[in-house]
């Protein structure tokens, strides 16, 4: 059993949803990341997905895209970061690690060195944003030989053909993009989310996280009441982005933000 | 070392899934699938109907005024002292260039699917003006995506769309230029997918976008090598055309590509230089990458981020390029080369001043490389030069490079 897997039947079992926040690694400075990691942790974190900064994150909106050049500004590459996750793992053994980003500079490192490393530093889980399963051929085997669950996106565009075909290419969970949009732009409507998800588990049996939209304890306890996850990126980067010249403030309020979700999750009646 | 390639072998490219040999694909956020398969499925159905072909043909006759002539440049010709050089005149279009080809097909395709909102990228503002004409036509909203840097670079091009009706959007993100306006216009895209038509300016991005501006394009070669036959009573010896995404060059190459005796000579903004980093030549100096929805030759770092790309010429400053491009150009039957900006802005002196022909500046870099080209070649020799747009836009940049104000 993957990590990831492990988690979401530990949560399955507690009668509890994962709490999934995203932040761009590199951003504000690379010497920060393992710590942010940490901090998301302790805040209430399930797993993390850490961003693979690209100079052109076209399926992001602004907020990521900047969050992207400030890690590029200080040279942050993919092997970086699969370093990041190594150290991180010398003290947390236990939280899955996604790394979500573009095909390029995958493809630039060459996926088996790519494989290998992610694999070796404790990564769980690769999500490419702009690789669909039908151009995964070449990929799939390699992260399959290393247990790498492969997270493929759902959008509410996708048909239910699609949706089958994806899950049975798909590990870990799947994400659901809860609006059409890029991330950080429209407002969630929880019904449609709730409809769409009970119709994607009707086809497929992976745990859904729905990403996209959520800014709020209301919100991420509204949709985990719908879905198997919550995942929270752009409000986070957001964050970070407003408080970069203070490492400390950081912290504390990405862990204000953060928290109060995890407890209007875990606490059905608030 | 070329390949023989038959009409068979092309009718099958791309195949199913928008490939082109290692190139091409659909690299996208799966948002956009649907809609891009719907585009797919709709265009095929309607590429072989009659009416909609009957229309497109009426437009291109009526509207843009094709056939475009082929001229025989005799001064051109003597200057160079070799291969005779003739142009192939698409600059005479509606509007300018060659990019209006495509933005009729597409606004064809987009009635019929039912779409009232269009929107476009645009580097050197050719297409923008294209697009934004045709959505004048037909009674379309119109979006056009430009980044800051060009706005600035080629202002009257900005107006000119403005003047049509579009609303002009000025993109800050990344390095100002065309590349970051398709990044915008397909976020734009991904927001409105249901009520917006997003009509690519190039040969590049996700299948079937290739394919259908490519088809739409081909009307330049197939023109071409009818008016070969009839004007000079054969075919040509060689087709130089400019590459910045590729679609003018695609355009004129397809038709010929089973002729193995024509030459194929695609030309790449050389900038300050290929030694210096500063250009936009992805096919003369970058790798296989994946960028904006295919996989192709791009210019990018190390570690897989996309380079800045300099080129004076707007409409070049791109570092991708269309990926039948890429697989023409590892099986050899197109060769790729490219000239700097200031052999270019002597292809646009020259042919301004000796035949009055005052070409763009992405063209100017097609007539620069065919001058140095038709001197290395006998006098039966014939090569066609795609005159892809005019060069009216350009004249600030000219005049503002010879220290005049105007």
């Amino acid at each position: 059993m993957s990590r990831i897997e492990g988690v979401m039947k530990a949560l399955k079992d507690q009668g509890r949803k994962a709490l999934i926040p995203y932040i761009t690694a590199g951003d504000p400075h690379p010497d920060q990341s393992v710590g942010l990691m940490h901090t998301l942790v302790k805040a209430g974190a399930d797993i993390i997905e850490l961003g693979v900064p690209f100079s052109d994150p076209m399926a992001d909106g602004p907020v990521i895209q900047l969050a992207c050049e400030r890690a590029l500004v200080h040279g942050t590459t993919l092997r970086q970061v699969i370093a990041m996750v190594k150290e991180f793992r010398k003290t947390d053994d236990s939280t899955p690690i996604v790394l979500m980003g573009y095909l390029n500079p995958m493809e630039a490192m060459g996926y088996e060195a790519f494989a290998d490393a992610a694999a070796d530093a404790g990564v769980d889980g690769i999500l490419t944003v702009d690789l669909p399963h039908e151009e995964a051929d070449e990929v799939a085997p390699l992260f399959a030989a290393r247990n790498l669950d492969p997270i493929f996106l759902m959008a509410p565009t996708t048909t239910d053909e699609r949706i089958k075909a994806i899950s049975e290419h798909s590990s870990g969970y799947v994400y659901y993009v809860s609006i059409k949009g890029v991330t950080g732009s429209a407002t969630i409507n929880v019904d449609e989310v709730a409809e769409k998800v009970a119709h994607i588990h009707n086809i497929m049996a992976l745990p859904v996280g729905v990403g996209f939209g959520i800014r709020d304890a209301d919100t991420a306890a509204a949709i985990s009441r719908v879905s198997d996850g919550v995942i929270v990126g752009s409000v986070l980067v957001d964050t970070i982005a407003r408080h970069q010249a203070d490492p400390d403030a950081l912290k504390k309020a990405l862990t204000d933000l953060l928290h109060p979700m995890r407890v209007a999750m875990d606490n059905p009646a608030s | 070392m070329s390949v023989k390639l038959t009409e068979e072998m092309l009718k099958a490219l791309p195949d199913a899934r928008g490939h082109f040999g290692a190139f091409g694909g659909r690299f996208v956020s799966e948002t956009l699938i649907d809609s891009l398969m719907t585009l797919e499925r709709e265009y095929l159905r309607l590429k072989d109907d009659a009416e909609f072909q009957a229309t497109f043909d009426k437009d291109l006759a009526d509207y843009v005024g094709r056939p475009s002539p082929l001229y025989f440049a005799e001064r051109l010709t003597k200057k160079a002292g070799g291969a005779q050089i003739w142009l192939k005149r698409e600059d005479l279009n509606h509007t300018g260039a060659h990019k209006v080809n495509n933005t009729i097909g597409q606004a064809l395709l987009a009635s019929f699917l039912g779409k009232k909102r269009i929107i476009a990228e645009t580097g050197a503002g050719q297409h923008g003006v294209a697009t934004a004409t045709v959505c004048a036509r037909l009674g379309l909203e119109c979006h056009v995506f430009m980044g800051a840097e060009d706005v600035k670079r080629q202002s009257l091009n900005v107006y000119r769309m403005k003047l049509l009706g579009a609303t002009v959007h000025a993109v800050q993100s990344g390095t100002k230029t065309l590349k970051d306006a398709m990044n915008d216009a397909m976020r734009d895209w991904v927001a409105n997918v249901d009520d917006t038509f997003y009509i690519i300016g190039t040969v590049a991005g996700p299948h079937p976008y290739p394919l259908l501006v490519r088809d739409f394009q081909s009307v330049i070669g197939r023109e071409t090598r009818r008016q070969s036959l009839v004007q000079a009573g054969k075919l040509p010896d060689a087709l130089v055309a400019c590459v910045g995404g590729g679609s003018n060059a695609i355009g004129m190459f397809h038709p010929f590509l089973a002729d193995e005796t024509v030459e194929l000579y695609g030309v790449e903004a050389g900038g300050l230089g290929i030694e210096t980093g500063q250009h936009a030549a992805p096919l003369c100096a970058g790798r296989p990458g994946v960028l904006h929805g295919n996989r192709t030759y791009l210019m990018e770092d190390e570690n897989g981020q996309i380079a800045a790309t300099h080129s004076v010429s707007a409409g070049l400053d791109y570092p991708g390029v269309g990926p039948e491009h890429s697989w023409l150009k590892d099986i050899g039957r197109a060769h790729y080369v490219s000239v700097t900006d200031d052999e270019a802005l002597d292809g646009f002196r020259m042919l301004t001043q000796i035949e009055g022909i005052m070409p763009a500046l992405e063209t100017a870099h097609a007539v620069a490389y065919a001058v140095k080209l038709a001197a290395t070649m006998d006098k039966d020799k014939m090569i066609v030069i795609n005159i892809s747009g005019r060069g009216d836009k350009d004249i600030h940049t000219i005049a503002q490079l010879d220290g005049i104000e105007i």
